[in-house]
């Protein structure tokens, strides 16, 4: 699907949050110079095509109780990678799961999930756990926890 | 203390919120409260920071591009060179993180050549080289992130100490 100019300015005008009113998609419609049921429509269509993933609350997991999170990063073979990382990827506690390109000889992993708990023993219970899924297919892996954070804005786009 | 009634809204409505002309009408009539109800209780919920927004949540690379990097720096070093690359207005999330690769950050842009063109100009203005992993592929499974809410939770609202949160794209 091709996402043209208006399709656009409904994601942007959505992405960071809809107007809390009884009518927000009317409102976003107003400012777009639209209506309410068309603004709907192409979301629906988006929805449908996959540009937009859900429509919904994000939950602040950090302020609900979820301080720990831990980047795990797998060793995996090549020719199951897909396999794998949809086994992973639809664990409950994984939030993503990406196939990224190795940097030999410095960095051998090439399966990313990010893993969340509410403890530092709950992050690696949690590895212990995909270490399981991932069996023989796992030649090595790492765990970063994040020491601190020294930028976060809600996503934009730049130039 | 969380009600049944902010747990069913935190944990319900990650996906699917309605796409009616009064959503939250729609809401309201599922779970028998009124309009009014759920307006206040998700501004509530807005205004505690429990959730972020209610919005839409876009695939990745489909309103410009985006990348994830990483740098190798030295301790001494990594303050200064963290702040040139939060400096970036392309760079939405900066994380120090316990490795040898102890800066990781994700930047995004329109194309993908104004996105290599920008990490040349971070790494020449840091001093040291980028390792970049953009995304091969992405395992994504339309399941929401179920939240173990106890239901007397106190709510807490000490500032963030360090620990990253999730993000949402």
């Amino acid at each position: 699907m091709i996402v043209d100019e208006v399709d656009k300015q409904i994601i942007l005008a959505t992405q960071a949050g809809l107007p809390l009113v009884a009518q927000p998609y009317q409102a976003i419609a107003a400012q777009l110079d639209l209506t309410a049921e068309e603004v709907m429509q192409r979301m629906r269509i988006m929805q449908e095509n996959g540009i937009i993933r859900r429509v919904g609350a994000v939950p602040n997991h950090y302020k609900l109780g979820y301080r720990y999170n831990g980047m795990t990063v797998w060793d995996v073979v090549d020719e199951q990678i897909d396999y794998l990382g949809q086994l992973i990827g639809q664990l409950d506690f994984v939030s993503h799961c990406y196939h990224r390109p190795r940097h030999l000889p410095e960095w051998p992993y090439n399966l990313f999930a990010m893993v969340h708990s509410k403890t530092k023993t709950g992050v690696t219970e949690k590895v212990n756990i995909i270490s399981q899924e991932l069996g023989e297919f796992n030649r090595q892996q790492e765990v970063l926890y994040s020491t601190r954070i020294l930028k976060k804005t809600g996503l934009r786009i730049g130039r | 203390m969380l009600s049944d009634f902010y747990m069913q809204l935190l944990n319900d409505y990650q996906q699917d919120f309605p796409l009616t002309p009064r959503p939250y009408l729609a809401i309201a009539e599922s779970l028998g409260v009124s309009e009014d109800d759920v307006l206040l209780a998700m501004q509530e919920l807005t205004d505690q920071t429990l959730i972020n927004r209610i919005g839409t949540i876009i695939k990745p690379n489909k309103m410009g591009k985006s990348m994830l990097v990483a740098m190798a720096v030295p301790e001494a070093q990594l303050q200064r060179v963290a702040g040139i690359v939060s400096s970036f207005s392309e760079v939405n999330h900066n994380y120090e993180r316990e490795n040898r690769f102890n800066l990781w950050f994700v930047l995004m842009s329109s194309t993908g050549e104004l996105l290599q063109d920008t990490l040349d100009e971070i790494e020449q203005q840091c001093g040291y080289s980028t390792m970049r992993l953009p995304l091969v592929a992405d395992y994504f499974i339309n399941l929401g992130f179920e939240l173990d809410l106890e239901r007397d939770q106190e709510l807490d609202r000490e500032p963030d100490n360090g620990c990253d949160r999730l993000s949402t794209n």
